[in-house]
């Protein structure tokens, strides 16, 4: 059965939705040319996620002064990051969930797993964390953000990468 | 956040985008697309259940291994164990956010009668 996208939103969001995005007319595609067995996976979430003891927490008080900017940043984190070493900034969504259990969006534990079990080559060394909120243009993501992960992800040697809107 | 697959996936580095909104990830023609009915800030499912959790990273798994052609989705029927009505409550934040604050300022100042 298809998934509907709008069974947690209120209706008044269908309109929001329609009015906001300006897709593209061209899909992207890049084939995985390694077998998955063999392959290098990162992930990589938008669910606000950082390292509670080292990372600066995303900036959550500009956006109270400012609802319409979003923290464009990213944080990297460790794949032997787990529940305890992580914490959530994001004022859009509870983050109680994402703190007990990061891996309902950042699956660290759950990859780990599947490398084990010989489903995928390995666990990248390195994953990414993004705060979903951002304002239409996603200039800073476009022209520094998302070149600077994808060196991140040629350096890691990844093969390929999970997203995980939050 | 599709932006973002677009740009990884246009840099030769495949993805897969495993979202509560497959609808949107359609509409930005994004390259393989995973559908769960979730809600927000739970991609992979309820915490502590890792079983849950890996039937849906397996899902992701297989559509990199297997997609042939960009657009490629596929929709997991998998049921969230708390009705609608509690879930919907749960994912939000305590506090209305401030954008959507915003917007609830400028609704009620609609509705506010005019002398």
């Amino acid at each position: 059965m298809p998934v509907d996208s709008f069974t947690y939103l209120p209706r008044s969001f269908h309109a929001e939705y329609d009015s906001v995005l300006d897709p593209p007319t061209e899909p992207v595609w890049a084939p995985l040319d390694t077998p998955i067995t063999d392959a290098t996976i990162a992930l990589l979430t938008s669910a606000g996620l950082y390292l509670a003891d080292t990372h600066e927490p995303f900036d959550l008080e500009r956006e109270r002064r400012d609802p319409h900017w979003g923290d464009p940043t990213y944080r990297v984190i460790p794949k032997t990051a787990r529940a305890g070493d992580l914490a959530a900034a994001h004022l859009h969504i509870n983050t109680r969930d994402l703190v007990d259990d990061p891996d309902v969006a950042l699956p660290l534990a759950t990859f780990a797993e599947l490398e084990r079990d010989g489903v995928i080559g390995a666990v990248a060394d390195h994953h990414y964390s993004f705060m979903g909120y951002q304002d239409r243009a996603l200039h800073e993501w476009r022209t520094t953000y998302a070149p600077e992960v994808v060196q991140h992800l040629r350096e890691d040697h990844a093969d390929a990468v999970v997203l995980a809107p939050a | 956040m599709p932006v973002l697959a677009r740009l990884i996936e246009g840099a030769g580095i495949p993805t897969v985008t495993v979202t509560m909104m497959p609808d949107v990830a359609d509409r930005f023609l994004l390259s393989r697309i995973v559908g769960v009915q979730f809600p927000f800030g739970h991609p992979f499912g309820v915490p502590g259940d890792r079983a849950m959790q890996r039937q849906v990273a397996e899902a992701a798994v297989d559509l990199l291994a297997g997609a042939t052609e960009p657009g490629t989705r596929r929709d997991l029927d998998i049921e969230w164990p708390v009705d609608r009505k509690t879930a919907y409550r749960d994912w939000q934040p305590a506090e209305p956010s401030p954008i959507v604050q915003v917007f609830l300022d400028r609704l009620a100042a609609s509705r506010r009668p005019t002398s």
